[in-house]
């Protein structure tokens, strides 16, 4: 446990400090919007297109910090000074899943009122929508903390972690997005199902945590 | 200096002393199936200090590497304080001090924070800042304490790397040229932080084979192709043989 | 490799073909046409026990790679990688048939109304990803390790998959084995029953034919080396795992 703690201290201060990954990843969503503004040629969202537009690019700005996330064990020998201690593997990937979490939701923070105010009519589904991307975001920190520490050691790291990555994650995009839909309709956000879509995310955090838990160990040792 | 030679294996179980710090047979390990150490076999007691030497490319980096449990062994069995590796590789872990050619600190932190973190990981949680800050003394560098690692020179990262290794006062040193960058004033000092003590074994690589074998109760001097040219006590190795193994005549 | 006492590849073959002759002459003079689709729906009996078998195979690849990590032992990552590239191969035979009744049925290539062929085809581009996570990974131990970690994850995958794109669906897809009567009647499933056995032993056979010929590349490189000695020549693929010697063979 306090390994997990330190691990996960030491990389929020280093992104703190470098702010390599959250500015980015900001930066990355409200350019995107602007791209999707002209490429749909619409300045007004709803339901399902909204819902799309938000979530699709939630996921590419992810990408951008998964690509990040063990950056620093890769090239500073951090996995050689975490096997030498005794931790436990998973403790590394919990911490860091949870950074990448942090990092989402503090990306989100900033993105999502760009993006009401830039697409939205009306804000009023955006309060339980926060439900709808925490759940999202932790299947993210699951998923992309495993990804990541794979494509960590190949070569062409930052192509092989995007690829092996958005085929997982097409259940967190099915579900949010219709989850997103329901919420940013027209008429105004409606509930009625959105029980399902919370019970998808749900059911996919909870498959990946066990199985972050179960495998890191192999991915770490030589 | 204590000399003792166990060249007996190890233990049974029920038997409370401990066995040697380190008994190898037959290892050998590959890389994408070209062997990188051939049938390498050594014994070293508790509280001996072990000199490695031989040519790049011999294998001493992975050698050290394996026994830090860092590697797995392709075949051969390792033990190392009394853990068959890779199987009870974590009875091991926490045990050892390693420097290897990376300080492994982090880039981003400063030299405390980078250290600290350390202490963290080999759960030293109350005691890390005292600690760290002994050891800053230690090594003379408690005025860059608060310098970002990044921008530390060279021989600062490796005495640093030298306080990392004994932070958690392990039991077994794995030093793969410790002594790199260093001044002589810097070398000094490094080198009263990992002098041998009582508990403490050590393996050392150098490439100084005077010095190493004079500070060794024990050698192992390995060829270009990975195989063992000698391994017994220091003494039984002069220089100049060292030298031919370096250049490939024995 | 060991190799456990199980029939040679030969025989399974000979099996196969068999049965797959078996089952495609019951397809066209046993099985009646479909009420509704009429004669191209006589498709599925190609296009379902292809994607059943495929999926089986990639779900026993998940199970092979959690033997592969408990023991370490290389030759279940060997079977891992080939069970994957053969459910690969008929994944890609999935997706034409596929493609081929839709058009037939529905006038377009692809239709995404119909929620497992669209589920299979995020697995088959999961499954793809297996092929460059492989390549990029130069040393061998770890690239078998992660390997298996990224088959057992995909393997978890796909149920959880199967299940998102169906909830997705507002539409229920119709049954593609109804007749006029309802309900399926026993010589259409019959003939399905026969073409599945026939296809999963394709399978099996497909499998045990590469593990084969890849034990022989194996061995192949190992005396070259050995009579070579050590010139540190790297050859042989550098993707496809090594499948270790018997326990007789010069290594």
């Amino acid at each position: 446990m306090s390994a997990f703690r330190a691990i996960l201290a030491k990389d929020l201060r280093v992104e703190l400090r470098t702010l390599e990954s959250v500015p980015a990843m900001a930066l990355f969503a409200v350019t995107t919007f602007v791209l999707f503004r002209f490429g749909l040629d619409r300045d007004s969202l709803a339901g399902g297109l909204a819902g799309g537009v938000l979530l699709a690019t939630i996921l590419f700005a992810a990408i951008v910090a998964v690509n990040r996330l063990f950056v620093a064990e890769r090239e500073q020998g951090g996995f050689d000074a975490i096997r030498l201690a005794p931790v436990d593997a998973v403790a590394l990937w919990a911490a860091k899943a949870v950074a990448l979490v942090i990092y989402l939701a503090a990306f989100e923070l900033v993105a999502v009122p760009i993006f009401a105010a830039f697409f939205l009519d009306s804000w009023a589904g955006i309060g339980p929508l926060v439900a709808i991307l925490a759940l999202a975001d932790l299947g993210l920190g699951a998923v992309g903390a495993l990804v990541s520490s794979l494509a960590a050691s190949s070569r062409a790291r930052d192509l092989v972690g995007p690829l092996v990555l958005l085929p997982l994650l097409v259940p967190v995009m099915i579900a949010s997005a219709k989850g997103a839909e329901q919420l940013l309709a027209a008429g105004g956000p409606s509930y009625s199902g959105l029980g399902k879509w919370l019970a998808i995310l749900a059911l996919y955090d909870l498959t990946f945590a066990a199985i972050g838990f179960a495998v890191f160990d192999f991915v770490i040792e030589d | 200096m204590s000399t003792s030679l166990s060249t007996q294996p190890a233990r049974p179980e029920h038997d409370t002393a401990p066995g040697p710090a380190i008994a190898v047979d037959g290892l050998t390990r590959e890389f994408d199936e070209r062997p990188v150490l051939r049938d390498v076999s050594l014994r070293l007691g508790r509280g001996a200090t072990l000199a490695v030497l031989g040519p790049n490319g011999s294998g001493k980096t992975t050698l050290l590497r394996i026994l830090a449990t860092l590697l797995r062994p392709s075949s051969g069995s390792v033990g190392v304080l009394d853990a068959e590796l890779p199987r009870e590789a974590w009875r091991v872990r926490g045990r050892v001090g390693f420097i290897g050619h990376d300080p492994l600190l982090y880039r981003d932190l400063t030299l405390r924070e980078a250290l600290t973190f350390h202490a963290r990981l080999h759960r030293l949680d109350e005691r890390a800042s005292a600690r760290v800050a002994e050891l800053l003394r230690a090594v003379s560098l408690e005025r860059t304490a608060d310098e970002l690692v990044r921008n530390l020179s060279a021989g600062m990262l490796q005495r640093a790397a030298a306080c990392r290794a004994v932070l958690h006062e392990p039991e077994l040193l794995l030093l793969d040229e410790p002594f790199d960058h260093l001044d002589p004033a810097a070398r000094d000092l490094v080198s009263e932080l990992l002098r041998t003590a009582p508990g403490r074994t050590r393996v050392v690589v150098s490439h100084d084979v005077e010095a190493a074998l004079d500070a060794a109760d024990r050698a192992l001097a390995l060829r270009h192709d990975g195989s063992v040219a000698y391994e017994g006590p220091a003494p039984g190795l002069s220089p100049g043989d060292a030298r031919a193994i370096y250049t490939g005549r024995k | 490799m060991k190799v456990p006492s199980v029939p040679s590849p030969r025989t399974t073959a000979i099996a196969a073909v068999a049965l797959l002759a078996a089952g495609y002459s019951l397809v066209f003079f046993y099985a009646p046409n479909d009420a509704d689709q009429g004669f191209i729906q006589k498709i599925f009996y190609l296009h379902v026990p292809l994607a059943i078998c495929a999926l089986l195979g990639f779900i026993l690849a998940g199970i092979h790679s959690i033997r592969h990590l408990q023991t370490g032992d290389a030759k279940h990552d060997a079977r891992s990688y080939v069970s994957i590239h053969i459910s690969v191969i008929f994944g890609v035979a999935v997706l034409a048939t596929g493609a081929i009744w839709a058009r037939a049925s529905w006038g377009k290539w692809w239709v995404w109304q119909e929620p497992t062929l669209v589920s299979f085809l995020i697995v088959f581009l999961l499954y793809c990803t297996y092929y460059p996570l492989r390549y990029a990974i130069a040393d061998r131990d770890r690239q078998a390790r992660y390997a298996s970690v990224f088959a057992i994850t995909a393997g978890a995958f796909v149920p959880l998959n199967f299940v998102a794109v169906r909830l997705a669906q507002p539409l229920v897809h119709p049954r593609v084995f109804a007749t006029a009567n309802g309900g399926l009647p026993a010589s259409m499933l019959f003939t399905f029953l026969v073409c599945l056995a026939a296809m999963a032993l394709l399978w099996i056979t497909l499998v045990r034919f590469e593990l084969a010929a890849k034990s022989s590349a194996g061995r192949l490189r190992r005396l070259r080396r050995a009579l070579d000695g050590d010139l540190g020549l790297a050859g042989g693929s550098r993707i496809a795992p090594a499948v270790p010697p018997r326990a007789a063979g010069p290594s």
